[in-house]
């Protein structure tokens, strides 16, 4: 299984921007590096531009997607996923999350329940297109996060 | 020469580069020859018909441009591309 790190603050801010957009879906960046293991220690917010149904759907403006990869160069960082939150269903990837997903990102998901977040977990996509969950490790340590 | 910049999750498929450099004349020749040059890539960045997927965005500069449409738009040494996934996900 292929293991993620996650810093605890950066973890926390996505399970808190989960909450904040609930019940509406929620999205974002995330950055660190990769070597033996991936360590998550940043994140983006992103704002869901999805027009309708952004309890159920998510989109990201291209721009912002632009900006990301130029944050990612200008910090010297590593661009390893994109976060959403699934409310009210479990953090499993969709069929549609599956079909327009790409290749090497992880893909974290939070299921918030009830305006908590309940659960995260992390995907990636493998050689036949389909999802392999990632070994989830918090940092117990605080990361500077910008 | 234009420059093609590659995204990150097409990296895989580039040996990790994140740019090519292509003496082609037009934005289809530049994407045509990224395809040679980089034959992984291609399921990634052209459906069934040879076009650019629709969850693909092209950039020149910081406009986005309809390769089906704007093929045969010209690009020289000082032109910079852009691919661009869309990202969209939900239940």
């Amino acid at each position: 299984m292929m293991k993620i790190k996650l810093a605890k603050q950066a973890l926390d801010e996505i399970r808190s921007h989960a909450e904040e957009d609930y019940p509406n879906e929620c999205c974002g960046f995330f950055f660190g590096s990769e070597k033996n293991f991936r360590k998550m220690t940043h994140i983006k917010r992103v704002k869901n531009i999805q027009s309708e149904n952004r309890k159920r759907r998510f989109r990201i403006d291209p721009d912002e997607y632009r900006r990301a990869e130029r944050f990612a160069d200008q910090h010297e960082l590593d661009f390893l996923g994109i976060y959403h939150s699934h409310p009210e269903h479990p953090a499993i990837p969709s069929e549609h999350d599956r079909s327009v997903a790409l290749p090497f990102f992880s893909y974290i998901i939070v299921s918030v329940t009830g305006g908590k977040s309940v659960r995260v977990r992390s995907w990636r996509l493998n050689e036949s297109q389909q999802f392999d969950e990632e070994e989830l490790e918090e940092l117990p340590e605080i990361e500077k996060v910008s | 020469m234009a420059k093609i910049y590659i995204p990150t999750p097409l990296r895989k498929f580039t040996n990790q580069n994140r740019e090519l450099i292509t003496g082609q004349q037009t934005l289809e020749g530049a994407i045509a020859q990224l395809v040679e040059e980089y034959p992984d890539i291609k399921k990634n960045l052209l459906d069934e018909n040879g076009e650019i997927r629709s969850y693909i965005k092209v950039y020149i500069g910081d406009e986005e441009v309809d390769p089906r449409k704007n093929g045969a738009i010209k690009v020289d040494e000082k032109t910079e591309i852009s691919i661009v996934p869309a990202i969209a996900g939900g239940l």
